[in-house]
């Protein structure tokens, strides 16, 4: 072929959301390089909480990556989440050191009350129920993480305690 | 930077400490943090200024025994307190000058008298976020030692005479991965530090990068010196925010005092790191599976060979290590090849840092030469099994490893004699079950984990795991035949011979170490219809129970 290739022009911000300007903070730091996706995506996840469609397609476009590239690290990263978290987010480790203190019991016993699978948050917004492969507490097992405030032996009334608290704020 | 520099520095910070007639060192790791050590901080500070005593409050990394946490030590008296709460800051302000407080005193002679601290000889004695610190412990002494006095071979030379094997857990000589990433040909070539630790239950990393960020900076810089490295990565579990924040925090203050950057130490030796954050997925442990999340893809690993010390990051020679077998590198540097050859077993030199949990007493962080029994590991150091209950099996190298059962604590730890046992050493988690855990619901447990961590790229594993977990809750649910434990082993052996990388390989082995030392349990569940431990809820049971009642005596 030939010719000139028309020179690169980032697409504009999708809003005038300030947060924008963060996301594209971490792509100019790292000069729009293609390797920048995960660190963008992560920037882009701290300050809205998850990734929507048109946030990967911004960080997509503006990296010059293929949607179904950066689809495919979105879906395969479990860090990432395509859905807002809840008003509150309790996560329960599943390490081996909390399942061999019976974090599994907490699990079923957290999704018995919310009426929901771990993974999900509750129909008013309020609660997301999440599991983490391992927090690296595992001398406090089983641990359970309440809005990023780590909690360690945590019993099964503690828990729901906690959860009852929250829903009724 | 130079050394006498570096000890003009360490000189200061002695003379700012002699400033203290007392040093109260806080624990501030995850798991003092998470029973209120930040408040006892402050509270032990507030004390300090009202009773006017010349007190330094240090906030330090772990000091290993958790279950005791909050944990205050004082010097120069060394004084352990345990289950410090913030209204005991008073009475240890007091007593300062006097008797040690008593009641908050913990007798853990025997949990440290077996310990050897090479790796953690820092923590708990530094202030994590202050170079200074590092330094006046011989922080970078050994960096500047290699730049000016060694060649880099000669550093090659020393960490191959260490006999130091890779302690995320292949165990590959290290000295020798270096030697090949030195004789790789190109320009350019990267130092990466593995530091993404997905194995559950396993927190040594997180703890060294998190209570002594320097050390590993300082291993990595050494080791890109050798190989000739100008840039080197760290790779962090976006899951460890605080070790990504204190590794920031030294990077800048390492920057600053011109150990990183250009023209470290005044040679032409110039080496940078940036940090890169993983995103939650156990298969970037692999080697080469990080290096495609490093690029920005999909954590998929690739055959090997080419190594990556060959063809690595972007293509270019790469040395991957550890975050604690970089942590062993400043010491052995500083100490000598010798030193480290002279601790540890036959062929595992040195020590090895265990994240201890489970059902055993004292909990935490232990640092032992290599060779020690794993009873003195159980009942010396871990205080035994608490609750009266009796001690079923040791689980090392998480999902890649296996169950040791409680009859072999006469083996000595090292990378062989695990191996030969069936389990690995593995990063260095080290879980104690008893009587309460189920070996199959265990394995059940490592296999869904692998299942749900596998990348999907080969079909062993992929399809493998899945099959393998099914057969696995048949067994605990009390729906499988004996048919099934065959097809069960034979599929294990598929999975191992024939997956793409190391997930796949080593998934089996929880199923095959449980079957090897448990199989009685896998027996009584398939045909009994019953769990020894009381853990599975089979189906068949009551059906078993009511159909032996009405077989005539």
């Amino acid at each position: 072929m030939g010719g000139n290739v028309p020179a690169f022009t980032p697409p504009p911000l999708p809003s005038d959301d300030k947060r924008w300007k963060i996301v594209n903070g971490t792509m100019r730091k790292n000069g729009f390089a293609r390797h920048a996706l995960i660190e963008t995506l992560h920037t882009v996840q701290s300050s809205f909480g998850y990734l929507d469609d048109d946030a990967i397609r911004f960080v997509a476009l503006s990296l010059r990556v293929p949607l179904s590239q950066a689809y495919g690290v979105v879906t395969f990263y479990h860090y990432f989440s395509l859905k807002p978290p809840g008003e509150h987010t309790m996560t329960l480790c599943t390490g081996t050191a909390c399942y061999i203190k019976g974090t599994d019991k907490l699990v079923g016993s957290a999704e018995q009350h919310l009426g929901l699978k771990a993974g999900h948050t509750t129909k008013d917004g309020k609660i997301s129920l999440m599991t983490a492969r391992c927090v690296g507490a595992c001398s406090r097992a089983p641990v359970v993480i309440c809005d990023g405030e780590v909690a360690g032996e945590v019993t099964n009334e503690q828990m729901i305690a906690q959860l009852e608290r929250w829903a009724v704020e | 930077m130079t050394i006498e520099e570096l000890e003009q520095i360490a000189k200061s910070v002695h003379q700012e400490n002699e400033k203290y007639d007392y040093e109260v060192n806080v624990c501030m790791d995850l798991a003092c943090a998470s029973q209120g050590a930040g408040a006892l901080r402050d509270a032990l500070a507030k004390e300090a200024e009202v009773s006017g005593k010349k007190v330094l409050i240090r906030k330090t990394g772990c000091m290993g025994p958790c279950s005791s946490g909050p944990l205050v030590r004082v010097d120069p008296d060394e004084a352990l307190y345990a289950h410090v709460k913030d209204a005991s800051a008073k009475a240890i302000i007091s007593s300062l000058g006097d008797k040690p407080v008593a009641e908050l005193q913990c007798d853990l002679n025997e949990h440290f008298d077996k310990q050897v601290r090479v790796v953690l000889e820092n923590a708990g004695h530094i202030d994590p976020e202050k170079i200074d610190d590092y330094i006046s412990r011989d922080g970078y002494k050994a960096l500047l030692t290699a730049l000016t006095e060694m060649t880099p071979n000669g550093v090659i030379h020393r960490i191959t005479e260490s006999g130091l094997r890779g302690r995320g857990g292949g165990g590959y000589p290290t000295g020798l991965k270096w030697a090949t990433v030195s004789k790789a040909s190109g320009d350019l070539k990267y130092v990466v530090c593995n530091g993404d630790e997905g194995d559950p239950g396993a927190f040594m990393d997180r703890s060294v990068m998190e209570g002594d960020p320097h050390r590993v900076i300082e291993g990595m810089a050494i080791a890109a010196y050798a190989v000739g490295a100008s840039k080197g990565f760290i790779y962090v579990r976006a899951e460890y925010p605080v070790a990504v924040a204190r590794l920031t925090t030294a990077l800048r203050e390492a920057r600053r005092r011109g150990l990183l950057g250009n023209n470290i130490g005044n040679t032409t030796f110039s080496f940078d790191i940036e940090i890169r954050l993983g995103a939650g997925a156990f298969v970037c442990g692999e080697e080469t599976a990080l290096i495609a999340s490093i690029e920005g893809r999909r954590g998929t690993p690739k055959p090997r060979p080419p190594y990556p010390a060959v063809s690595g990051l972007w293509g270019k020679p790469t040395l991957i290590n550890n975050v604690e077998t970089y942590a062993n590198v400043a010491p052995i540097v500083r100490n000598g090849g010798k030193w480290f050859f002279n601790m540890g077993s036959e062929r595992s030199k040195g020590t090895k840092v265990f994240a201890l949990t489970g059902r055993i007493k004292n909990t935490g962080l232990i640092e032992v030469p290599l060779g020690i029994k794993l009873w003195e590991i159980i009942d010396v150091i871990g205080g035994g099994v608490p609750g009266g209950h009796k001690l079923k099996a040791i689980q090392t190298g998480g999902p890649s490893g296996g169950c040791i059962p409680a009859d072999m604590l006469g083996l000595g730890v090292s990378y062989d004699a695990l191996m030969a046992a069936g389990s690995i050493m593995g990063s260095g988690g080290m879980i104690v079950m008893d009587d309460t855990s189920c070996m199959v619901n265990v394995a059940r447990f490592f296999v869904e984990f692998c299942m749900t961590e596998s990348c999907g790229k080969c079909i062993p594993c992929r399809a493998g795991t899945a099959q393998m977990y099914t057969l696995l809750t048949r067994i605990c649910e009390g729906t499988a035949t004996m048919d099934d434990l065959e097809l069960l082993v034979d599929l294990c052996g598929t999975v191992k011979e024939t997956s793409l990388c190391g997930l796949g390989q080593t998934a089996p082995n929880p199923v095959l170490s449980t079957l090897k030392y448990f199989k009685n349990e896998y027996i009584e569940h398939i045909v009994h219809k019953r769990c020894p431990a009381g853990v599975c809820n089979l189906a068949g049971a009551s059906a078993v129970a009511a159909a032996s009642v009405e077989v005539p005596a």
